[in-house]
This record gives structure tokens, C-alpha cells and sequence, in this order.
């Protein structure tokens, strides 16, 4: 068997072994979780710059055609197993402190495995049906994580809200792969060719479809309630799949479909401006709402969003390389947020409000600063990795010549802003709460990852890196200095200057925008609304009819009428059940006769 | 050889009548015929399994068993998978373990005598002999208003028996003989010409009377009331197998023997089985008991196998074969029968536990019963279609049947509509199984759940059969689909 097998299935074997045997035993259980991600970390490395196919199995034959579960190499897919291992091994090390105390940490550490194996699928698949089996997968493990803590009503809802606004996104993905496959008469990337001559309407109408998918995994407007939500897991969690892996499984996934199908066919596509529009806006709105939050996970939720939205933008420009060199610096810095407001959620006594923090910078050294890096990497300070993936980015959006190209611009402002105000605030300042005046360094099983992946969130963009990205532009790395980084560089000085000025020193926020703190009233138009009256009391509606006409009236009249002949029976039988019995055996009694006479 | 997968628990069924201790013969019994099913399914084509016995000389009537297709050797695995795991299941009321495991027995039997039955009568027969049993299951031993609706399914299942049996006869009629395999044939050697006319009429006389028996839109609403009062058994037994045999009928039947017929028929059903899925679906999620919920939700699923006929009717019609309908009405009617019976038997086991099944005094149970948790979540896992479960590797099947061969510049045409708007039923399954799951055992614990126990190990041991048969089939449908090829 290939190594890459085993990358994919080792996971799943411990998840086996911990749920099975080890459920009781949580050290054991989180040791061997974290053993394997370690050792899928290594296979990764050891694939790297692999492309031959390893032997594929037949999962469904029906008369001549088949479907083989098979895995890609190539360097997209080894790329992104160093991003979904290396997070993932610095994850699980970080959640051996982090869930120390918790009572069901076997089970936290079993649904760490159950998702890399998952999300481990995704990357390697190569065909759709198989990219589909573990994309639903993916969401079941999300749903296990983010309902860790499933008595909290709270997380128990989140984790349901993030199944089912994915399921519709999956609705319109799995619609998209039947017709993408009557298009290209087969579900394998490497076998997929658009024929010549297809009217593009028709190609247009499956992508939007499969990008449905991505919309809901990758928690696009207007499906992007749930990733919000989904920050009742655990924060290791968070930093893992609702950052830097699973969320960016559907950029992933359309870049690999632009890759099989061939990039020309898309840069006329009407599908392709529907794509960054989709993607531009998200990461507009998205900013917009994270300037009012005042969780610390919410703040770099938001930022999540909207920095997926990048990458979206990206791939409908069809500059997928760039999306996804911003996928691969911005898992990094990402995670190292994350991970940096789970010690300080951590140390802080599960204090998640921001105002309630102040002066971390001094109580937790090593946290602060590695966080100061991710800050930096985040809102693109040149130099760092962030800054040369998001110049791509806004670089794909000027040649394209489209008006997203200042909505992008000014995502580049606020993104500053907000995360300046989150830094100034929490980490600056004096301590607004005991819970911070009592805070102090974590131990370094967790500064131990945060400091790696800060080093990463430094170095990611540097082309000596490349060789570890999965898909890189071709002067990645390299500056430019032009109208665009003119730019950003504007909107980065002016974001930080506005968050800084306006945040330094406050105890409160001085700005109160009812329409960003509350989400836009997204949320609440779908609780309230689309749940509550076009699902539900349509429910309700239909259930009544059904009960009225036909239970009622329609087999009612059927019934009755029957109930008639049944009473001329009863009649000559005594007792309820042997009428019943008697019935029925007139059916029998009625064959026999048709039969013998 | 076949004719001993009925005839053992007939038999021990009319053991345990006069006399012999109830619960064990009949565990005995399941396990025996567990076993030669299994063996069954190993080896099927073999000539041994086929008997013909000439019961009557004039008019002809021959008692004919045997293996049809593959078809009949899953639904043979199926109906003794759950006969095992049902004759496990539930707690038997005092002083009525006769009743309660001869009527499991029967209703087995019955099941299995239909899916190896070559002859029409036999066919017809067994399912009405298996019908008695459940009627007096719920009529004696139901929840609730039981004596209601026992007369109502009687009344409503008896209905839909005779229009069936019509049809039935007047098939065998045209078609010269009782005899299924003679038939389909004359059909494959183009010796059996049944006129457009004539067809169309049986179909419809198939298809109500097969329909009401699955519990088609709108004959439909005998089925969750019935479910939701029958007894843990009888529930598993009759959604998860016997109610698969209408449904059989119809493909073994009716697909291959009335092309035209059913072709007629194809824009009603289709429009029909979108009731059971996105009507019914709706209804499912408006349930308050999770008993009710899971009647309806079964109900509802029975919609995609439709869909699987009528994409292979279509295709038949355009002259052109269908590779995946068959096996996916196949694989989905053994996932299906698989997990709801999983479903039912879990669910009586709440209610014995906790004293309730409405959603509103049930909560948290996972905390006090974490293996009921874990084992029900892959049962409504398996229900609303995740991979790596038996009824996902179905679903995607009568998706693909759906769309298979379709000229990508056509327009779509009515099975592809019904396939789209079918997938969103993928979307309500969801929605509700997830409701049922968050409601009962997520959330804090309540006071009907908070001293609630877990399974114990007896109580194990028939969640896990159903668990890995989900899962086997999950992972590796082909275990499935090399019987069919």
C-alpha cells in the first residue's frame, strides 16, 4: 500500500481504536490521537513532490462502470496535507494542555482524529463523488467538535445550525456534480475535459451548482451563519477546522475543478463573476461585522469569513493559485490567532470578552507576542507572509479590472481596524478584569505551537517556502512596488492609525453600530423567518392538510366505506380481533377461489 | 432448501403456540435462519435453493420457492437480519410472550416466504399471512388508541391487498401462468406481449395496490400511527422488511413485465413520490414524538426508491438500459430496512427508560446513556445520508440513476426535476433527524432522563448487528451489488 494510504486511513484507525477501547482512558486516548497526527505530519513530508497515483479500489460497480475510491498526488494535494497535518499535529499538542481538564477529552481527541481523516480525504480524492463522501464527512466531525460540549444548549444548537446550513449548500453541490458529469461523462479529475463547442450557459449553471458546495463548507454569504456559531467548540477547534482546514476546503475545491476542467474555460464563464462577487462581498460584509463584535473568537471568526472571501474573490478571477497561496499563508497566522485566544481564553478563566481583558501583552509575554505576529501577518505589515498573498489577491482583482478591486481595497482598511481594536484592547492597556489581572503565561505545550506557527506566519510567504505550498502564482514572494502596493499600503497605515487612535486607552467601545453588532439581521431573518415561518409553520401548514384531507376526508371516505363491509362482518363474528383476522383472510379466501374456479 | 427460510420460524412460531418456551425458541429459532440466510446469500445460484411442488392439478397451482434475481436474496439477508435483531428487542408485557414472539416469528416468515416465492400465489399469500400477525400485535399489545388503529390499517392494508390481488390475477391471466420466472421469461424472449391498454390498467392496479401496501402518497398515512403504536418487534419488522415487499412487487413485477404500463404512469408517480418526499418530509419535521417522527420519516424515505423505478421506467421507455436503478432501489431498501428498524428498536428502548417519547419531556439523555447515544447516532446518521453508511451508498445511486445517460444539452427532463427536487428531501432528513437528536439527547438533562440507565449488554447486542450491517454496506456496497450483477 501506498504511504499515502496510510496517511488517509491512519487517522481513522485511531479514531476507531479511541472511540472503541480507549474511551475511558483519556491520556492514553489523547496520546495516541496526538502520535498519529505526528505521524501523518511525516507522511506528508515524505510525499512531498510525489505525483505518481497509488493503487485505487472499486467502491460502487454496477453492469460495466465503476467507481474507484483512488488518491491524487500532485503538488495542490501534497501542499495541502502539509497545511492540514502541520496545523493539525501543532492542534492536537496545543489541546493535550488546553483540554487537560476536561471529562470527555477522549472523545474531543477521537473527533480530532475522526476529522483528519476527512478532511485528509478531501484533498486526496480524486474524483467527486469521493470529494462529496468526505465533504459530508468533514461536517460530521465538525458538528461531534463544535457539540463537544453538547449540554450547553448553546453549543448543542451551534453544532446543529452548522450541519444543516451546510446540508443546503450540499443540496446544490451534489446537483452540480450530476450535471458536471453529464457534461464530462465521468466523476475523475484527471479524466474531466470540457468538450468543445458546449454552450457555456450549460457549464455556467453545473459550477454554480458544485460552488454551492463551497459556499456552505466555506461559509459564504449568505450561508456564513453558522462559522460565527460554530466558536462554541472548543478553541483548538476552532483554530483548526473553523480556520485554517476545513473552511478553506471549498476554495480547495474549486480551485482543484478549475484545475481538471482547464482554467480557459473559465475566464469567460459568467459563473466565474458570480464567484467573485460572491466572494467580494462576503469579505466586504464580514469586515463590516467584525468591527462590533466583542468576543474575541467572533472578532477572528469574522476576519475568517472575510478573509475567505479573498480567497473566493481569487478563484472567481480566476487566479485560483493566488486563493490558494493565501489558503496556505493564512491557515498559518490563522491558527496562531486562534490557538493565541485560546491560552488567553485559557488563562483569563474562560473570559471571552475583550473589554474584560487589557494588559496580556505584559501578564503573557510569549502568548502576546506570537499573537502581535499573527496580528501583523493578518492585516498584511510587508514582510510578512500575510502581505505578499493578499498583494496576489489584490492584484488578480486590478487586472481584472473589476470595481471589486476597491471593495477589496477597503476590506484591506477595515481588516487593520478591526484587528487593531481587538490587539489595543486585549492585549494593550491596563486590565479591565480580575479574571485578566489574574492571568499569567500558559505552559509550553501551548506557547511551544504558538511560536511555531508564528515563525511560519512570518516566513510562509517567502519563495524558499514554496516548494511546501500547494499551488503558488509564479512570482509569489516577489514585491513590487506599484499602484497596488500603494494601495494597501494606505489602507494598512490608515486602518491602523483608526483603530489605534480611536481604541487606545478606552474601556469601552466608543463606537455603537446596532446594525453591524447585530450581524446585518441575517441571523435573526433566518431564525425568525426563514426557520420559524417559511420552514416550520409551512410544516405546520402541510401537516394540517395532510391530517384534514388526507387522513380525513380522502382515505377517511376509503375507510368508512370499508368500515361498512367490515361492521356486515362483524356482525357474524363475535369479538373485535377475530374480525380483523377474518378480513384479512378474505383476501385470501377470494384468491383461492379466483384461482380454483 | 429456500422453503427452511420460512419454515423455520413458521414452525417454531406454532412451537412456541403449543407450548414451547417462547423466548427461546424463537431466539433460537431467528438465529437458525439467520444463519441460512447467510449461507444463502453465499451461495444462491445454486440449483439446490429452487423447489417446485405441484400443490394443485387443475387448475395448475404449483408451490414454487426459490431466488428470483439477486433482488430476492438481499431482501432475504435483510428480512433475517432484522428478524434476529427484532426477536432481541423490546421487553414482552407479562403473561403475552407467546403472542409477542410468535407474532415476530410470523411476521418473518411471512416476509421471507413472499421474497423467495416464484409463484404469484405464494408471492401474495405469505405477505397476507405475515399481515395477520401485526394486525394483532397492535390490535392487543399497541400504545395508545391501539384498537383504532389497528381497525384503520386493516381496513386501509385489506383495501390496498385487493386492488392488488386484481392486478395480480389479471397479470397472470395475460401472462398464461402463476408461475414469476416463466413469466419475466416470455417477457426477455418477447413472447409475452400484454397490449398498451391492458397494461396501463394493471399498472395502475399495481401501483395503487404495491402503493399502499409502501405506503405510497397519498395512501400514506396508516403507516406512522400504525409504527408509533406497534410493539418495538412488529415496528422493526414491518417498516424495516415486510413493507419492503410492495416495493419488491413492483420491481420484480411491474417494471420488467408492464414497460408500457408503468410508462403511462410515470409523470403521476413521479409526482406522487415527490409527496412522499418533500410533503411527507414536511409533515416529519412538524412531529412533536419521536415515534411519530420516525413512522413519518419512514415513510418519507420510501419516496427514493420510487425514484429509482420510475428513473428505470423511463429509461426502458427511451430504449436505453438504466445500470443503477435496480441496485439502488436494492441497496436502499436494505439500508432503509436496516436502519429504522435500528431506529424503532432504540426508540422503544427510550421510552422504557425514560417513560416518554415527546420531544418536549425528553432531553440530555446522552450524558446518562452515552452507547443509546452513540448507537442511535448512527442510526439517524444512516437516515439522513451520511457516507460511509448503508443508505447513503443507495442514495447516490437513485441520484445517478436519475441523471444517468442524460444528454448534458438537453433539457432536463421530468425523472431529472424529480432527482433535483427529490435532494432536497437530503436537506429535511437532515432537519429533522438532527431536531429528534438535539431534543433527546442533547441539551441538559431533564427530569425523565436524568436517572435514565444504558443499554446493557443483551440490549447491545442487536443495535451493534444493525450498526455493522450499516456500516459494511456503508463502506463496501459491493457486498451488495456483486449479488445483483
Amino acid at each position: 500500500m501506498s504511504p499515502a494510504w496510510y496517511l488517509l486511513l491512519l487517522p481513522l484507525v485511531v479514531a476507531a481504536v479511541n472511540h472503541l477501547l480507549l474511551s475511558k482512558q483519556h491520556n492514553i486516548a489523547a496520546l495516541v490521537s496526538t502520535a498519529s497526527a505526528v505521524a501523518t505530519f511525516a507522511i506528508a513530508v515524505s510525499l512531498i513532490g510525489s505525483t505518481a497515483s497509488p493503487e485505487s479500489y472499486t467502491w460502487i460497480s454496477v453492469g460495466d462502470w465503476k467507481l474507484d475510491i483512488g488518491i491524487t498526488l500532485d503538488p495542490l494535494s501534497t501542499g495541502m496535507m502539509i497545511v492540514v497535518t502541520g496545523v493539525g499535529m501543532l492542534v492536537h499538542i496545543f489541546s493535550l494542555a488546553y483540554m487537560k481538564e476536561d471529562s470527555a477529552k477522549a472523545r474531543y481527541f477521537t473527533g480530532l482524529s475522526l476529522f483528519m481523516f476527512s478532511m485528509t480525504g478531501i484533498v486526496l480524492a480524486n474524483n467527486f463523488i469521493m470529494t462529496f463522501i468526505f465533504w459530508e464527512l468533514v461536517g460530521l466531525s465538525s458538528y461531534l467538535l463544535i457539540g463537544h460540549w453538547y449540554q450547553k444548549d448553546s453549543a448543542a444548537d451551534a453544532s446543529k445550525k452548522a450541519f444543516l446550513t451546510n446540508r443546503i449548500g450540499d443540496f446544490g453541490f451534489m446537483i452540480g456534480i450530476l450535471l458536471l458529469w453529464n457534461i464530462t461523462g465521468t466523476f475523475t479529475f484527471g479524466e474531466m475535459k470540457v468538450p468543445s463547442g458546449l454552450e457555456t450557459g450549460i457549464l455556467s449553471a453545473a459550477v454554480l451548482c458544485i460552488f454551492c458546495g463551497a459556499v456552505g463548507k466555506s461559509a459564504q454569504l449568505p450561508l456564513h451563519v453558522w462559522l460565527p456559531d460554530a466558536m462554541e467548540g472548543p478553541t483548538p477547534v476552532s483554530a483548526l477546522i473553523h480556520a485554517a482546514t476545513m473552511v478553506a476546503a471549498g476554495v480547495y475545491m474549486l480551485f482543484r475543478m478549475q484545475l481538471s476542467l482547464g482554467f480557459e474555460v473559465f475566464q469567460t464563464l459568467q459563473a466565474s463573476t458570480i464567484i467573485a462577487w460572491t466572494g467580494g462581498i462576503t469579505s466586504l460584509v464580514a469586515a463590516l461585522m467584525a468591527i462590533q463584535q466583542n468576543d474575541i473568537k467572533r472578532v477572528l471568526a469574522y476576519s475568517t469569513l472575510s478573509q475567505l472571501g479573498y480567497m473566493v474573490m481569487a478563484v472567481g478571477f480566476v487566479a485560483g493559485d493566488a486563493g490558494m497561496f493565501h489558503l496556505f499563508t493564512h491557515a498559518w497566522f490563522k491558527a496562531l490567532l486562534f490557538l493565541g485566544s485560546g491560552a488567553v481564553i485559557y488563562a483569563c478563566h474562560h473570559e471571552q470578552d475583550i473589554w474584560k481583558m487589557g494588559g496580556l501583552l505584559k501578564k503573557m509575554p510569549i502568548t502576546g507576542f506570537t499573537f502581535l505576529i499573527g496580528f501583523l501577518a493578518l492585516i498584511a505589515v510587508p514582510g510578512t507572509s500575510g502581505f505578499f498573498s493578499k498583494e496576489l489577491i489584490l492584484e488578480a482583482a486590478h487586472k481584472a479590472g473589476s470595481p471589486l478591486f476597491w471593495i477589496a481595497a477597503f476590506v484591506a482598511l477595515l481588516t487593520p481596524f478591526y484587528m487593531t481594536r481587538l490587539f489595543v484592547v486585549a492585549f494593550l492597556g491596563k486590565t479591565k478584569s480580575d479574571h485578566a489581572d489574574h492571568a499569567h503565561e500558559v505552559g509550553p505545550l501551548m506557547w511551544g505551537p504558538l511560536a511555531l506557527l508564528a515563525v511560519m506566519g512570518l516566513i510562509a510567504g517567502y519563495p524558499f517556502i514554496n516548494k511546501l505550498a500547494p499551488a503558488l502564482p509564479d512570482h509569489a514572494g516577489e514585491f513590487h512596488f506599484g499602484f497596488i502596493a500603494i494601495v494597501s499600503l494606505v489602507a494598512l497605515i490608515g486602518g491602523v492609525l483608526g483603530g489605534f487612535l480611536l481604541y487606545n486607552g478606552k474601556t469601552k467601545d466608543p463606537l455603537s453600530i446596532p446594525l453591524l453588532q447585530n450581524r446585518f439581521y441575517i441571523d435573526r431573518l433566518y431564525d425568525n423567518f426563514i426557520v420559524k415561518y417559511l420552514q416550520d409553520a409551512f410544516a405546520a401548514i402541510v401537516h394540517f392538510f395532510d391530517e384534514l384531507f388526507i387522513n380525513g376526508l380522502f382515505v377517511g371516505g376509503i375507510s368508512r366505506g370499508a368500515q361498512g363491509l367490515g361492521l356486515l362482518i362483524r356482525r357474524m363474528q363475535s369479538g373485535n380481533l377475530q374480525t380483523y383476522a377474518a378480513f384479512l383472510g378474505a383476501g385470501v379466501l377470494f384468491v383461492i377461489y379466483l384461482v380454483v374456479f | 432448501m429456500s422453503s427452511f427460510l420460512f419454515l423455520i420460524p413458521f414452525l417454531a412460531a406454532i412451537a412456541i403456540i403449543f407450548g414451547s418456551p417462547a423466548r427461546l425458541t424463537a431466539r433460537g429459532a431467528a438465529i437458525a435462519t439467520f444463519l441460512l440466510g447467510m449461507y444463502a446469500a453465499t451461495d444462491w445460484s445454486n440449483a439446490m435453493w429452487s423447489f417446485t411442488f405441484s400443490a394443485l392439478t387443475i387448475p395448475s397451482l404449483d408451490m414454487a420457492f426459490g431466488f428470483l434475481n439477486g433482488t430476492s436474496v438481499v431482501m432475504v439477508a435483510l428480512a433475517v437480519i432484522v428478524l434476529l435483531a427484532a426477536v432481541f428487542t423490546g421487553k414482552a408485557p407479562e403473561g403475552r410472550e407467546k403472542l409477542y414472539f410468535a407474532s415476530s416469528l410470523l411476521i418473518g416468515a411471512g416476509a421471507i416466504g413472499a421474497f423467495v416465492s416464484t409463484d404469484l400465489f405464494f408471492f401474495y399469500a405469505f405477505h397476507e399471512l405475515a399481515l395477520i400477525p401485526t394486525f394483532l400485535m397492535i390490535g392487543l399489545l399497541g400504545r395508545g388508541s391501539r384498537k383504532e388503529i389497528a381497525w384503520k390499517i386493516t381496513i386501509y392494508l385489506g383495501v390496498g391487498s385487493l386492488i392488488l390481488l386484481a392486478g395480480l390475477v389479471w397479470l397472470a391471466r395475460e401472462a398464461g401462468t402463476y408461475n414469476i420466472i416463466t413469466m419475466l421469461a416470455a417477457q426477455k424472449a418477447g413472447t409475452l406481449q400484454i397490449d398498451p391498454t391492458t397494461q396501463k390498467s394493471i399498472a395502475a392496479l399495481l401501483i395503487v395496490g404495491f402503493g399502499t401496501l409502501v405506503s405510497l402518497f397519498p395512501f400514506h398515512s396508516w403507516a406512522a400511527p400504525a409504527y408509533a403504536s406497534a410493539p418495538a418487534p412488529t415496528a422493526m419488522l414491518h417498516a424495516g422488511v415486510l413493507k419492503k415487499f410492495g416495493l419488491y412487487g413492483l420491481l420484480q413485477l411491474a417494471v420488467p413485465l408492464l414497460p408500457i404500463g408503468m410508462n403511462a404512469w410515470l409523470t403521476p408517480l413521479l409526482v406522487l413520490l415527490l409527496g412522499n418526499i418533500l410533503w411527507v418530509g414536511l409533515v416529519t419535521i412538524n412531529q412533536k414524538r419521536l415515534d411519530s417522527m420516525l413512522g413519518h420519516s419512514s415513510v418519507m424515505h420510501m419516496g427514493y426508491i420510487f425514484l429509482a423505478l420510475a428513473a428505470v421506467v423511463a429509461s426502458n421507455a427511451a430504449g436505453k438500459t438504466n445500470q443503477f436503478g435496480i441496485p439502488a432501489a436494492t441497496v436502499l431498501m436494505f439500508a432503509h430496512g436496516i436502519s429504522i428498524a435500528m431506529l424503532f428498536g432504540l426508540a422503544d428502548r427510550i421510552e422504557r427508560s425514560t417513560g416518554s417519547l415527546d420531544f418536549s419531556d425528553l432531553g440530555g439523555l446522552a450524558k446518562p446513556a452515552p452507547v443509546l447515544a452513540f448507537l442511535f447516532g448512527i442510526a439517524g446518521m444512516a437516515s439522513l445520508g451520511l457516507p460511509g453508511l448503508a443508505n447513503f451508498s443507495g442514495e447516490v445511486m437513485v441520484f445517478l440513476a436519475g441523471f444517468e445517460g442524460r444528454d448534458a444539452t438537453a433539457s432536463l427532463g421530468p425523472v431529472q426535476i424529480a432527482t433535483i427536487l427529490s435532494l432536497w428531501g437530503v436537506v429535511i432528513s437532515a432537519v429533522y433527524v438532527l431536531r429528534a437528536y438535539r431534543n433527546t439527547f442533547q441539551g441538559p438533562t431533564v427530569n425523565s432522563t436524568v436517572s435514565a440507565t444504558d443499554l446493557t449488554l443483551m440490549e447491545k447486542i442487536p443495535a451493534i448487528l444493525l450498526a455493522i450491517a450499516l456500516l459494511v454496506v456503508g463502506i463496501y456496497p459491493r457486498i451488495l451489488l456483486q449479488l445483483l450483477s
